[in-house]
């Protein structure tokens, strides 16, 4: 008990001396918030493209094996264009974090 | 053409490390690399920890720091059972981020920027959190290729998008990692090169125009620094998101 009214009385003295020294809260947060919604941008702006070529790679690639499997090159592989396609628009959705996904 | 020539991928180049030894059982930089990181944390740790002070000091203050980062990250993707899992991405993020930053001094070695680095990571990294998926809902787990809500008839066409979706996770998460490293290391040699191809045929008045290179370097640090850190940290979150979607299954 009387630790925790040390903490908070040490809250208050802190959170006076941060005002005295012009480090008020709003400030900070305000800038720290446009900040990391600025880095998250780029974090999303990252992994987009990737996305959707990954996606595109797979698919062709697993289309192509199973040409060489039953030797009808190739159109598994044609086949698997638009399902990579699909896919890759899939990961896209997944990753701009939509309900649906 | 005689005189100084751009050879931007010779950094990328494995040779044999630590002498004789390390020729005989083909040790090369890019393992030297990654025992360095995985030494320099683990000293930085021991170092840091070692004081245990209630006002954490420097060293201590940056171990915490990195501990308070990737803990929260798990427990913000993965929710609260996500500390199962802070070992592993502390691991990951940890050296990714130290492979990175050591990658930018000269005469060290990037090993992000192999390919076969990367990509060893990111299946690593799939196929524990498929495991991980199958361990937990056994073999209901294979609901999460099933959207639902959706008309049956739509499955057969829905369902391999779905599993392509998920093969394709190993390939962006290494090639993310791997292409962002290697295209920051080229750009620095070429424009490094230029300075010296700029001296070579202008003389002094192209000693005096590589100052622009230069300058396009010096920013490019600045670049790299961004990336190496943002880079690691796209590697650990993804992780999560993928051990997210093990446990969760949604």
């Amino acid at each position: 008990m009387n630790e925790s009214r040390d903490q908070d009385s040490f809250e208050q003295r802190l959170a006076a001396a941060r005002d005295n020294a012009g480090l008020g809260k709003p400030k900070t947060d305000k800038a720290q918030n446009s900040a990391s919604a600025a880095q998250k941008a780029i974090n999303l702006a990252m992994r987009l493209g990737v996305e959707l070529v990954a996606a595109m790679v797979i698919a062709v690639v697993i289309g192509w094996g199973l040409d060489q499997l039953f030797h009808t090159k190739p159109w598994l592989m044609i086949l698997m264009v638009p399902v990579g396609m699909a896919a890759g628009l899939r990961n896209l959705m997944r990753a701009t974090g939509s309900k649906t996904g | 053409m005689a005189g100084p020539s751009i050879d931007a991928l010779g950094q990328f180049r494995l040779s044999t490390g630590l002498g004789p030894l390390g020729a005989a059982v083909n040790f090369t930089n890019s393992n030297e690399a990654m025992l360095a990181s995985a030494i320099i944390i683990v000293v930085l740790f021991a170092v840091g920890l070692s004081a245990r002070a209630i006002v954490p000091g420097r060293v201590q203050a940056l171990v915490e720091l990195l501990y308070e980062f990737v803990r929260n990250m798990c427990v913000d993707t993965i929710g609260e059972e996500g500390l199962r899992f802070f070992p592993l991405v502390f691991t990951l993020f940890s050296f990714i981020l130290l492979g990175n930053l050591l990658g930018l001094f000269p005469y060290f070695f990037a090993f992000t920027s192999h390919i076969a680095v990367t990509l060893s990571l990111a299946l690593f990294v799939f196929v524990f959190s498929t495991g991980v998926g199958f361990y937990t809902h056994g073999f209901r787990f294979l609901k999460f290729f099933v959207p639902e809500g959706v008309p049956a008839w739509l499955l057969p066409l829905l369902v391999p998008i779905e599993i392509i979706s998920y093969l394709s996770r190993p390939v962006s998460l290494s090639v993310r990692l791997f292409a962002n490293m290697t295209a920051g290391h080229v750009m620095w040699e070429v424009f490094a090169g230029f300075m010296l191809l700029l001296t070579a045929s202008f003389g002094i008045l192209g000693a005096f125009a590589s100052v622009i290179p230069l300058g396009l370097n010096i920013a490019l640090v600045a670049l790299e620094l961004l990336v190496a850190g943002l880079q690691a940290y796209v590697f650990a979150i993804l992780t999560c998101l993928y051990l997210h979607d093990a446990v969760h299954m949604h």
